[in-house]
């Protein structure tokens, strides 16, 4: 037990040292990694800041139904009771006329002249269902629920989903599923370069060492023991990267907000995305932390596997 | 000690083998030089013996080791028994003089303490006293043979295995590691030599096993050398 820990602490010092002589090296793979952690970050930042956005836009789409005046509150009860068991359907809220007038009243409150024509009429809008669907997608079975006779009968109009607004829906589900895509492909890709990229680097590193692999071997030492500096030498890539790459991120979102003023950039809603970023800092800090120190011993333990073969077939 | 049983080496699709049908028996702390042409086949033999190569046929056990049952993960123990001197010294060129013989140690998990107090005593007996913060080449080639054969005897090795360590080396270093050598086997460790420089085999007077074209040809107790 004494000996393992010596041993263990051997191979951690002889790998920090190992780490210091190489510096050279050491820069290069953890520009490599600390571009590829960076792209990571900003991906899985930019990916919940497009959902964000997108669960903002469809909260806000919702599928009214116009009931007549005619309708019984009976009548109003059951189809209500109807939609709710609707697999699709998230939310029902039911606006009574009064309700959906003074609805009307507060949207346009500035437009003196549609407040007055409201007031000198008597109340010219529907009874209202609200339905708040869980997936846009899916609102097939809603339409065909809502397009049945007997339920058509009770509307006093087309439900509103239809219509430009439907075309408008189909838009932003579309580049959600796009958007979240690309976001994924990007990340695959840059982790499998990085991947690469370290794996040479490292390599290129095990092969300047070659000879005194060999003695090392030689002389009795176990694989392990030849293994281990290169692998405590590929995690300090990861952990310094990691943190790089943090701070990387972190300025570049205090120079937008402080310096740009910036609050979005294109599509992408820098406020929340920075607002994302610090609510999960550590969170990051421990995930980077995890992806470096994950790719680098992997990738060590790959390069070394070829040079640590004991050639005796 | 050491046994060898018919033991055949072939490398490819060569007709001739390197070694072929080698039996040799070696007692413990005997000296054994083993003498021969280059190419006779005597680095072959050291070779099989440090496992760095596999017989193609016949048997190898050394310190009741018994090589057809060995696994490669069990090969470094198995060179941690046995002390190798080399030719080309195979020292470690960014380690000074002690770091080389004390990386022996470290590798087997001693203590810093314990290393500390056996390695400064191993340096005295290859009379390498004073040097302990010399590089490697700030060294003449008998100093570092010396400071190579110290690291294969610092962890009291059973063998000592040593191929052609004069070979670099001019007849004055090339005594004084011969005489350590000696000194090493006084000791009780078993030393297998290889060498072709006469004048050391007809002065050691020991046993000497002469290979010829990968075959044992002649084994003599306290020979002269006649190759």
């Amino acid at each position: 037990m004494k000996r393992k820990l010596i041993t263990f602490w051997r191979v951690v010092h002889t790998g920090i040292l190992n780490f210091m002589r190489n510096v050279t090296l050491a820069v290069a793979a953890i520009a490599v990694m600390v571009v590829t952690l960076t792209i990571v970050l900003f991906s899985l930042i930019t990916n919940a800041t497009f959902a964000n956005t997108i669960t903002q836009i469809t909260s806000k789409i919702d599928i009214s139904v116009f009931l007549k005046d005619s309708d019984t509150p009976d009548q109003t009860k059951q189809l209500i009771t109807q939609l709710k068991k609707l697999p699709n359907v998230k939310s029902i809220q039911y606006l009574t006329k009064e309700q959906a007038l003074r609805q009307y009243e507060q949207q346009n409150a500035g437009n003196q002249n549609l407040q007055q024509a409201i007031n000198e009429t008597s109340n010219p809008l529907p009874a209202t269902i609200l339905i708040k669907p869980y997936d846009l997608n899916k609102i097939q079975d809603i339409k065909n629920f809502l397009t049945k006779p007997s339920v058509a009968a009770l509307q006093a109009d087309q439900p509103s989903y239809s219509g430009d607004r439907e075309i408008a829906i189909n838009r932003i589900t579309h580049a959600t599923d796009v958007l979240r895509k690309i976001g994924i492909v990007t990340v695959v890709v840059f982790a499998v370069v990085c991947a690469l990229i370290i794996f040479n680097t490292i390599q290129m590193a095990i092969f300047n060492r070659r000879d005194e692999i060999g003695i090392m071997r030689l002389l009795g030492a176990s694989t392990s023991y030849i293994r281990g500096p290169f692998i405590v030498e590929s995690v300090i890539y990861g952990i310094l990267s990691a943190v790089f790459s943090i701070l990387i991120v972190n300025s570049a979102f205090l120079a937008s907000s402080g310096t740009l003023q910036a609050t979005s950039l294109g599509l992408l809603d820098i406020n929340y995305a920075n607002q994302y970023f610090d609510m999960h800092f550590w969170q990051f800090l421990a995930l980077q932390l995890m992806l470096g120190i994950v790719l680098g011993a992997v990738s060590a333990t790959i390069a070394t596997r070829r040079y640590l073969k004991f050639k005796t077939k | 000690m050491i046994l060898l049983d018919r033991v055949t080496k072939t490398y490819g699709r060569d007709v001739d083998a390197a070694l072929s049908r080698v039996t040799l028996h070696v007692d413990p702390k005997e000296f054994v030089i083993v003498i021969g042409q280059s190419g006779a086949g005597k680095t072959t033999l050291l070779r099989l013996l440090t496992r760095e190569e596999r017989p193609t046929s016949g048997k190898i056990i050394v310190g009741g080791i018994d090589y057809d049952k060995l696994k490669d993960r069990q090969i470094p123990m198995l060179r941690r028994k046995i002390g190798v001197v080399f030719q080309d010294f195979k020292l470690l060129p960014n380690k000074n003089v002690f770091e080389n013989v004390a990386y022996a140690l470290e590798i087997v998990g001693i203590s810093n303490r314990e290393i500390r107090h056996t390695v400064p005593k191993v340096l005295n007996i290859v009379n390498l006293k004073g040097k302990e913060k010399l590089m490697p080449l700030q060294l003449s080639g008998g100093e570092q043979q010396r400071v190579a054969i110290a690291r294969a005897i610092v962890r009291q090795p059973r063998i000592l295995i040593a191929d052609e360590p004069t070979g670099n080396l001019d007849p004055k270093h090339a005594w004084d590691v011969i005489k350590v050598l000696e000194k090493v086997n006084r000791y009780g460790t078993t030393v297998l030599l290889t060498t072709h420089n006469q004048e050391i085999v007809n002065k050691l007077k020991r046993r000497v096993v002469t290979i010829k074209n990968g075959e044992v040809v002649s084994d003599r107790a306290n020979a002269g050398y006649k190759a």
